[in-house]
């Protein structure tokens, strides 16, 4: 089972530079676990410490917001695309 | 220093003041430090006092800028009660987007108030907006 994960500049200090990485796993959590098993603190830049998505990112599955979908309990199937952002946030308050 | 074609300057309070009294929000591409392109943003939080990309907006966006190899150049939003400088929250979410800088943009009055940040490791440092 291949997916192929999209990392952002800011987070490619754990994948050696790469815009891409493969991983598998039937949940998004799952797949985390493989990918940090590989680059080593990537999942904490996306999971908090109480196990929640942290705010600071977007996760999409197939260009759909995880918020939307099950969040980090969102099934993967083969071949699924999965993109890491930055949000975007800030104001006055 | 950031330098601006004036056309992009006017579009940013043009928006700051169409979406008044909710805060705007938006980016300008660059490529080589030179701003290329602009892109009005959909504030989700649609608030007076805050703003949030639309995060499939954000998406298209992103990718469009990566695959043309330009670069995130600026994030810009505007403040609708208070000065044209960063707020806390500002500086807690730029760790986001090292190495672009932050154009704010008041709308408390009529005056053009609309100034440039770099804010790295929590601090603020006001940088040349120049107009071209």
């Amino acid at each position: 089972m291949a997916i192929e994960v999209r990392i952002p500049t800011i987070l490619r200090t754990y994948t050696g530079g790469e815009k891409a990485v493969q991983g598998s796993g039937d949940t998004l959590t799952a797949l985390l676990d493989d990918l940090d098993s590989r680059h080593s603190g990537l999942r904490g830049r996306l999971i908090t410490d109480e196990g929640n998505l942290h705010r600071f990112v977007n996760v999409y599955v197939n260009d759909e917001d995880v918020r939307f979908l099950g969040g980090l309990d969102t099934k993967l199937a083969d071949g699924d695309s999965v993109t890491v952002l930055p949000a975007v946030a800030g104001g006055a308050r | 220093m950031l330098e601006l074609p004036q056309a992009m300057v006017d579009q940013v309070i043009a928006h700051a003041r169409r979406d008044h009294p909710d805060e705007c929000c938006g980016v300008i591409a660059g490529s080589a430090g030179t701003a290329t392109r602009l892109f009005e943003m959909t504030n989700a939080e649609r608030s007076p006092t805050g703003f949030v990309f639309d995060s499939a907006e954000w998406l298209r966006v992103y990718r469009d800028i990566d695959d043309a190899d330009e670069d995130l150049l600026v994030v810009y939003h505007s403040h609708t009660m208070t000065e044209a400088y960063p707020s806390r929250t500002d500086m807690r979410w730029s760790v986001n987007t090292p190495g672009t800088s932050w154009l704010l943009v008041s709308t408390r009055s009529q005056d053009r108030e609309v100034r440039s940040y770099r804010i790295e490791d929590g601090v603020v440092t006001e940088e040349e907006l120049r107009v071209t």
